[in-house]
């Protein structure tokens, strides 16, 4: 591993991959990728113990949501069940001037941007279409459509350029995250060669999690997903995305490259989707259920939790703390969520146009006439 | 012998009968193979035709149109299944800049008898871009046929007709009536023009005309103004290109009142081109302009006020009622 090129092993994928916290919860120091990068963090016990949160945190919180889907109060729910160290580390990774560019699942980067976790929930909920304003939280509006964000996140890294914002510690950057099924896309792939181009500073956060629905990564790929970037002209580095640290140091050193002027990354975070693709979808029919348990030995909780017992970091007190803790928040949550109100059937000819539309008006005016029509019953 | 089995279930027999029937045909699609695709629409046809048949393609829509068009030059017949309307636009531009337009290209020299599987429509509580209607684009676009199936028998005799023939054609499937039952004849042969509407229920009052998802509508629609002593003729269009005006003529001449109905906003929509050719065949028979009842003008909104979005039973009866208020 100290060269980040390890054995073909069970817990490892050929190749190797930048590890800084073994499944057993055992530290490594560092890694040197054969590019002569050297990775490696600088926590106190108490930044440990505050990673240790977050995980627990964003897996509560996912937990809470899938049960209020299954209860019919969400109409659906992706899950980042088994992702959470990926986030957690990226999410804590970004300095506050970065921007972030989510799919629909990245609620563990969104919860770590310090954003009220309520946020996208009025989504998956159907009472709107997550419409929060991306720059006041440097986090651009969960996208749907496979890939599509990383040509936007290109489009914001070159306007970083642009304002003449990079070079220096104090310069922005932007991570652009996505699957291993959005990297068959045109899109993502212009994206790579647009950012290649104009040297933008963006950090391409790729979590492989196995799967894009029921198809494994072999019909994505043949080569490791982190190997395309040399084709596109920059590095390519590949994390155990089960290890929040690997996470952490990972993405900030490309972060700080991309501010710094050096141009654009690709992580490939190697994890696995625990849960279904979404709660509409039923992974029985297409993995074998030995396979998630041999991902359940590599959980991302139980190794920090593991690391944190070993050095006498946190202790048992600590750790039903965070629990309770976690349980108070996401039951707050389920409340919340139950509490967003259905929105006025008026309120879907809201924010047609910026310069309005006569004939959206008209088209308004009408249905209001029509719902008046009913007798001003609930119709 | 007829069966009584879901609009879903009709198009997975149509599908596994042409794959029987032509050894050239394919299918491919994110998810097809093991899965049988999101809605299961292709359950069960990896596993007995195999993976070189129905493929489980990259998540790359115009890598699966654009490679359908190199398979069909080579002699495939291509099944491609788009998951969700609102994901065909990385596939938008293979399908209107060559699937369209090769045939001419090459002076009748390459056929594409690509079909183009796309489930459309709303009313099934999802999230952004799985509740879209986008047919008119592809209905403008010539070189293109567009059609959609209503109900199950419709649907297991549509797609094998389909595949069978050479022009590349755009096959809508309405998500929402996936789950609708009715009875088909599996043993028999297609013995309805592919390009031909219906007359599904005859009335003598006002035409009302929907197609995919939109004829269950009308349909109940019908029901509900016959209590009230009104009497609507339903034609399903079942063909959106080209379209067959034919029975809408006969039946507009005959009611001299006609309402177009469909999910798809309104502006510039299937309902606009129909109208159009209504008034210039049958203007000494109208009594009343053509109504259209259409989605509106904006994008396709939150899962909880698409009801209020989508054409519903009263809307269709408060065009009749402006109709007849004219």
């Amino acid at each position: 591993m100290a060269n980040g090129e390890s054995e073909v092993g069970a817990d490892v994928p050929a190749g190797g991959f930048v590890q800084l916290l073994t499944p057993d919860g055992e530290r490594v120091d560092s890694v040197t990728t054969p590019d002569g990068v050297t990775y490696s963090v600088d926590f106190t016990d108490e930044e440990y113990r505050e990673l240790y949160r977050d995980l627990v945190t964003v897996r509560r919180l996912d937990t809470e949501a899938t049960a209020l889907q299954r209860q019919g109060e969400l109409g659906i729910w992706a899950s980042l069940l088994g992702q959470e160290a990926a986030q957690v580390g990226s999410g804590r990774a970004l300095r506050p001037q970065d921007m972030a560019f989510p799919t629909y699942r990245e609620h563990g980067v969104l919860y770590c941007r310090g954003i009220d976790p309520i946020m996208p929930f009025g989504l998956f909920r159907g009472v709107d279409q997550g419409g929060w304003d991306p720059n006041e939280y440097k986090f651009n509006t969960y996208t749907i459509v496979i890939g599509s964000q990383t040509l936007h996140a290109t489009g914001y890294a070159m306007g970083i350029t642009m304002d003449g914002k990079t070079g220096g510690p104090d310069g922005e950057a932007v991570i652009a995250y996505f699957g291993d099924g959005a990297t068959s896309q045109g899109e993502v792939n212009e994206g790579f060669v647009w950012s290649g181009v104009f040297h933008a500073p963006i950090v391409f956060f790729c979590q492989n999690n196995q799967y894009a629905i029921s198809e494994p990564l072999e019909r994505q790929t043949r080569i490791p997903l982190y190997r395309r970037a040399a084709g596109f002209g920059f590095p390519g580095v590949r994390i155990d995305g089960n290890d929040v640290l690997a996470s952490f140091a990972v993405t900030r050193a490309a972060l700080d490259h991309a501010r710094n002027g050096q141009g654009p990354t690709l992580i490939e975070a190697y994890t696995y989707r625990m849960g279904a693709h979404t709660s509409s979808d039923d992974p029985t029919r297409y993995r074998i259920a030995s396979e998630v348990e041999s991902w359940k030995l590599k959980d991302p909780i139980s190794r920090m939790r593991a690391f944190l017992t070993k050095q006498q970091v946190a202790d048992e007190d600590f750790f039903g703390e965070v629990d309770e803790t976690a349980g108070k928040l996401a039951l707050d949550l389920r409340e919340r969520v139950l509490a967003l109100p259905d929105p006025a059937p008026v309120s879907m000819f809201d924010f047609a146009y910026p310069g309005g539309s006569p004939e959206v008006d008209a088209q308004r005016a009408q249905f209001e006439q029509y719902q008046a029509s009913f007798g001003g019953s609930e119709h | 012998m007829a069966e009584t089995i879901t609009l879903g279930k009709a198009l997975n027999h149509g599908l596994r009968r042409a794959l029987e029937n032509d050894p050239k045909v394919i299918i491919m699609g994110e998810d097809v193979g093991k899965l049988g695709g999101v809605f299961r629409i292709t359950d069960g046809l990896q596993k007995d035709f195999g993976d070189d048949r129905v493929i489980d393609t990259p998540l790359a829509e115009a890598g699966i149109i654009g490679t359908a068009i190199g398979l069909a030059i080579r002699g495939y017949r291509p099944v491609c299944e788009i998951q969700f309307d609102g994901f065909v636009f990385p596939a938008y531009n293979q399908i209107v800049a060559q699937v369209a337009k090769l045939y001419y290209r090459s002076r009748g020299n390459v056929r594409l008898p690509i079909v183009i599987r796309i489930p459309f429509g709303g009313g099934i509580g999802a999230v952004e871009h799985h509740s879209e209607s986008p047919e008119a684009y592809f209905a403008h676009t010539p070189g293109l046929k567009v059609v959609t199936c209503a109900n199950p028998a419709d649907a297991y005799q549509m797609i094998q007709q389909a595949i069978v023939s050479d022009d590349p054609i755009v096959f809508f499937e309405p998500k929402r009536r996936y789950w609708e039952k009715g009875a088909v004849d599996l043993d028999a042969a297609p013995d309805f023009p592919l390009h031909a509407s219906r007359v599904v229920r005859e009335g003598a009052d006002v035409t009302v005309l929907a197609y995919g998802p939109m004829v269950k509508t009308a349909l109940d629609a019908a029901s509900a103004a016959a209590e009230d002593g009104r009497t609507l003729e339903v034609i399903d269009l079942r063909t959106l290109s080209p379209l067959d005006m034919g029975p809408v003529y006969d039946s507009v001449r005959k009611t001299g009142r006609a309402i177009v109905v469909h999910e798809a906003p309104g502006n510039l929509g299937l309902g606009a081109e129909i109208a159009a050719r209504i008034t210039e065949e049958c203007f000494y028979s109208l009594e009343a302009p053509v109504l259209r009842v259409a989605g509106y003008d904006i994008p396709y909104p939150a899962a909880r006020v698409e009801e209020e979005y989508l054409p519903d039973l009263d809307r269709v009866l408060d065009a009749v009622d402006r109709s007849f208020g004219w």
